[in-house]
């Protein structure tokens, strides 16, 4: 996603005089005709995370719109203090993004995973989440950024293209209609249930969450789960605080759904079971995320 | 400085003790040494140093009631306001408050955020082509955070000359003296070879600072500014020890202070 971002990035830097890039030594191959066009407003912050996100706020609260990107948990885990106090407590617009959420940066290793970030941007006040599935969500998050007067957290990760049946970026978005179950999932992890889902015929109703918090599950979706009384999430993310405990607390909040014979179960990252590091892909079937882990799963789940 | 410069300064800065004194005491909090440390470095910032939009960052949040008073005495916090100080129900909490105040921007209280903060602000009024100045002033334990190292980096890395940074050098922080927690020692070594240029001063020297600003106008460098102070300053039987950042003022100490501080 990070060539859509440049792309989209510099559409902005032609349009808008207040944005500034603030990067925390980061963006090489991605960055530089942006680099060359911003001048003053992009800005190498070097690696000091923390320095980097207070000085954004102060930028924010003169009317500048920076945009703040590093690898995910160099961006959200470490300064997180920072982001508390000086974004989230004053509700400055400062627009965080952090490459490779969930297992993105693969062989890399845990340091460059990024598996509680839902989980620590949920917990900031005024904060919202922004959770691409395809690559083409991209240029419409930034467009959407713009106009959000919140902090807000853009999660990226790698994805394809969006096909054509499926409906711009939205807060929530059906991508595949189905009758047998329900599957709820955020960023392009839930494309492997789609692949899976196809290629079985399934028969599932598979949603993406864009955006977090949102205020009520929508209707299609809720009588979604009353016709099948199975629901599935699935997260490139930690349980706890991720998106499986949040729609089970919409769905327990929510009078109109039916409770007592309710099927639920959330698939999320566990972190690392056997110690052992690989690809992103290699991480998801090592956690039931993807590959035959996530095919069994899903059979038994579903009863298919 | 001349006579009726030096009497007003003055006068601001006893009434600025006494009104942050009162607050202390009405409250039975701890942080007075605090507030005493650093009370002429932000009258002297407020009444002499700042003009027009500049901003004032006080880094080292935990002396809020010596910023409270200052802006008491500014006519930017009411007295009835400051009435309300730990009181529930207040927006003067001990550490400055969130969206409160526009002489506050962010609220501070975690150590080693306010230079940044300056920092972002310095670097705004660059982008800006303004000629606003922020002076923000930290302690000298949160020197100890990484993050205030990271801005001084930048500050030097930008060469933002609008940004003044003063540390109020009174060598307590909040479990021993500096130099046996974490020596900082040569500081002004430390600060020279991160690009500033270094002004040692006496801190509770009103004249001196005043006669600072000049400096501010047309120097070539980051300016650092070590004010050597003495915590809980003027309050006897406590100032330079560390009971002084935490326990209440006694109604002897009270009297006694309040007496030095009579026109």
């Amino acid at each position: 996603m990070r060539k859509e971002l440049s792309a989209s990035l510099l559409k902005l830097a032609h349009t808008h005089k207040s944005f500034v890039f603030l990067t925390g030594d980061l963006g090489f191959m991605a960055f530089e005709e942006l680099e060359s066009i911003m001048g003053d407003r992009f800005v190498n912050m070097g690696i000091s995370e923390q320095n980097m996100i207070s000085v954004a706020a102060s930028l924010a609260y003169d009317e500048f719109v920076p945009f703040v990107y590093s690898i995910a948990p160099f961006v959200i885990n470490r300064p997180f203090e920072q982001i508390r106090n000086e974004l989230g407590l004053h509700n400055m617009p400062v627009k965080l993004i952090g490459n490779g959420g969930g297992y993105g940066y693969g062989i890399m290793g845990s340091t460059h995973h990024c598996l509680e970030d839902i989980a620590l941007m949920r917990s900031v006040q005024n904060m919202r989440i922004y959770a691409p599935t395809y690559n083409d969500d991209i240029e419409d998050i930034i467009q959407l950024l713009l106009l959000d007067k919140n902090p807000n957290y853009l999660r990226l990760n790698n994805s394809v293209k969006r096909p054509s049946q499926v409906e711009p970026f939205t807060g929530f978005r059906n991508i595949s209609k189905g009758k047998s179950g329900v599957v709820v999932g955020i960023g392009p992890v839930v494309l492997n249930i789609v692949e899976l889902n196809e290629k079985y015929s399934l028969d599932l109703d598979i949603w993406v969450i864009g955006m977090v918090p949102f205020d009520t599950l929508p209707i299609e979706l809720i009588e979604s789960i009353n016709h099948s009384a199975k629901v599935l999430t699935i997260e490139e993310h930690y349980a706890a605080g991720g998106i499986g405990e949040l729609v089970a607390s919409h769905i327990l909040k929510n009078p109109t759904i039916k409770n007592t014979d309710l099927k639920f179960d959330s698939l999320c990252a566990r972190g690392y079971p056997s110690g052992n590091y690989g690809d992103q892909k290699w991480h998801q079937e090592e956690n039931s995320l993807g590959g035959k882990a996530l095919e069994n799963t899903l059979k038994q789940f579903f009863n298919k | 400085m001349d006579k009726e410069n030096q009497d007003f300064m003055e006068e601001r800065i006893k009434s600025v003790k006494r009104r942050f004194l009162n607050m202390y005491k009405c409250a039975n909090a701890g942080h007075l040494g605090s507030s005493l440390s650093c009370a002429e470095i932000l009258t002297v910032t407020k009444f002499a140093w700042m003009r027009g939009d500049d901003k004032m960052i006080l880094s080292k949040g935990h002396a809020a009631a010596c910023l409270y008073s200052v802006l008491a005495e500014d006519k930017q916090i009411t007295e009835e306001q400051i009435a309300t100080f730990y009181l529930n129900n207040t927006t003067l909490p001990a550490h400055p408050p969130v969206n409160k105040y526009p002489a506050i921007p962010f609220a501070t209280g975690s150590l080693g955020h306010g230079l940044s903060i300056a920092a972002g602000f310095g670097f705004s009024s660059k982008l800006k082509k303004s000629d606003r100045k922020t002076y923000c002033i930290t302690s000298d334990g949160e020197l100890n955070e990484g993050s205030t190292w990271e801005a001084a980096l930048f500050i030097n890395q930008h060469q933002l000359t609008n940004v003044i940074w003063i540390i109020d050098r009174n060598r307590l922080q909040g479990y021993g003296f500096t130099d046996e927690v974490m020596a900082l020692e040569p500081l002004d070594d430390k600060l020279k070879s991160f690009g500033f240029e270094v002004i040692g001063i006496d801190g509770h020297d009103y004249k001196a600072l005043v006669g600072l600003k000049s400096k501010f106008e047309n120097t070539k460098k980051p300016i650092a500014i070590i004010a050597n102070t003495i915590k809980g300053n003027g309050w006897k039987s406590l100032e330079g020890k560390l009971d002084c950042h935490y326990l209440p003022i006694n109604i002897e100490d009270f009297d006694l202070l309040q007496a030095d501080l009579r026109n």
